[in-house]
């Protein structure tokens, strides 16, 4: 690892106030260093901020720096934020990794994480040798010529599919953005990977209410039972009165280069009946505009399935 | 920089560089060698200690970040008898080569103290190349047990 500053200020104006890059948990940014994939010359530990908190009085909110293990297990929080955080990583991880930092994690592909091969994202204009070489991880959704690489937070997917909002603080003051609209794709620029400015903070994620989604689950398609990231997982809350859905949030992770909303299965779930048949018609359009790469075709299949897998979890026990 | 670390109940004055890990700190500074360096990149579980009680992965802590106790494999056993989940281990034959084991009885120790369900998937952060998973659940097993048996010997 290179050498590099360390300072720890226990304010957030503190923190604000200088340069460097943020530490919360490190499970991303040490790792990152000693690959140096990322080369900071200064680090600012923020783990004496006060960004702590969960609050689930009225929808809900999380400190940035609230960490995995205890939003988790924690009895207010919607039961598709705890599943994704559940089976991300392992218990260990999860003690250390952060809110804030878990959404900021970067890609785990293998070409931007070796520095002695090209890669555009860490990069820019030096290549994708995953186009053509091992992209079975890869994505098929949202890609560019420029990148292929998946997004690998669980969190993030059930976040978007809740309309989440993520509260930012620099110097000039806070603003507020949609998660959805904060994740950028790939297009000509993938080392731009969001909508963070330099020195900006997350301090918060807000979801608004929905008392439905009391009715929401996620589950996770990976090559081994745990401690694996997705090949595929579906973020799915379910508003189901009388036999019908009335309202429907679908979000799928490890298919595509940002957190991926279907909002056109959605459509087609609103005013549907609680069939397979019908989880299948939606499932249907969940893979349209995918591209698949020479090694990750299976994952068109695989994402409608695991649409309707969850679906069907959801409603074990009201299906006609 | 200079630093303290209260690791398995002393306190250490450091000086170290801000890049040197929790594990490098122990093994290489405070010759605390419980703790193992399998992978150095936060996959396989081997440098497992516990941070304010709670299993972190000391390969992916910077030293000078730790703010609260330290307790490693080391520290568990008092000077005549093992810990529990020591014993458990000894006791099932947990292990062949021996190398996960410390960061294994880290996690292990958790597993117990917060009653899991689900062992193996409680455990699935400890990867071990012998693959001796099948001794380490029950190992946990018996020491869950024997917690379960003291809680009700206090009713
Ligand atoms: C072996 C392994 C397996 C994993 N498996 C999974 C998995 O299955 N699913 C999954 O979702 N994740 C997985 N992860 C990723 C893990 O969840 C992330 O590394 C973790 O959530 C990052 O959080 P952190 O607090 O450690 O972030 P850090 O490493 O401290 O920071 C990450 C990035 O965010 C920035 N940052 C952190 N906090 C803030 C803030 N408040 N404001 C602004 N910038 C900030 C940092 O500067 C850095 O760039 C895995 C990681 C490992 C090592
Ligand atoms: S040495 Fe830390 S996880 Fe492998
Ligand atoms: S006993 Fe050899 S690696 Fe686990």
């Amino acid at each position: 690892m290179r050498t590099f500053e360390l300072t720890a200020p226990a304010t957030v104006p503190d923190a604000l106030a200088g340069p460097g890059t943020y530490l919360a948990g490190g499970t991303t940014l040490v790792d990152l260093m000693k690959l140096d994939v990322v080369t900071p010359q200064h680090v600012v530990d923020i783990n004496a901020l006060p960004l702590r908190g969960i609050d689930p009085s009225d929808g809900l909110r999380l400190g940035a720096l609230e960490r995995m293990s205890d939003v988790a297990r924690h009895p207010g929080v919607y039961p598709v934020i705890s599943r994704a955080l559940l089976q991300s990583a392992s218990q260990q991880l999860r003690n250390m990794a952060s809110i804030g930092g878990n959404l900021l994690q970067r890609t785990r592909c293998t070409y931007f994480r070796d520095v002695t091969m090209p890669c555009n994202r860490r990069d820019p204009g030096s290549g994708c040798p995953a186009r053509d070489g091992a992209n079975r991880m890869h994505a098929v959704l949202g890609t560019s010529d420029a990148c292929v690489a998946t997004h690998a937070s669980d969190l993030a997917v059930a976040l978007v599919a809740l309309d989440a909002q993520v509260t930012l603080a620099s110097a000039d003051g806070t603003r507020t953005v949609a998660l959805a609209d904060f994740y950028r794709l790939p297009g000509d620029t993938p080392q731009v990977e969001n909508d963070l400015r330099p020195g900006e903070l997350i301090t918060e994620v807000v979801v608004p209410r929905l008392d439905w989604a009391a009715n929401s689950t996620y589950v996770k398609v990976r090559d081994r039972q745990s401690y694996e990231f997705a090949l595929c997982s579906a973020a799915v809350a379910l508003d189901v009165q009388d036999g019908r859905i009335v309202d429907a949030r679908v979000a799928v992770g490890g298919v595509a280069t940002v957190p991926w909303r279907l909002t056109a299965v959605e459509d087609a779930l609103r005013g549907a009946p609680v069939t397979q048949e019908a989880f299948e018609a939606a499932a249907a359009v969940a893979g349209d505009g995918a591209v698949p790469l020479s090694a990750n075709g299976f994952k068109i299949p695989l994402l409608r399935r695991t649409v309707v897998r969850a679906l069907r979890e959801l409603t074990e026990g009201s299906r006609a | 920089m200079d630093i303290s670390l209260e690791v398995n109940g002393r306190t250490e004055k450091l000086d170290l560089g801000p890049g040197v890990t929790l594990l490098d700190a122990l093994r290489e500074r405070l010759d605390v060698t419980g703790p193992k360096k399998g992978c150095d990149r936060g996959q396989c579980g081997a440098c497992t200690v516990h941070v304010g009680g709670r299993p972190v992965l000391s390969c992916l802590t910077l030293a000078a970040t730790v703010r609260e106790p330290v307790t490693t494999v080391d520290g568990l056993a008092t000077d005549d008898e093992l810990h529990p989940v020591q014993q458990a281990f000894v006791d099932q034959d947990a292990l062949q080569c021996g190398f996960c084991t410390s960061g294994q009885i880290m996690s292990a120790v958790a597993a117990v103290e917060q009653d899991v369900d689900d062992v193996r998937e409680f455990m699935s952060g400890n990867i071990c190349r012998c693959s001796a998973y099948p001794n380490i659940v029950a190992a946990i097993e018996q020491a869950a047990n024997e917690q379960a048996r003291r809680a009700d010997a206090n009713v």
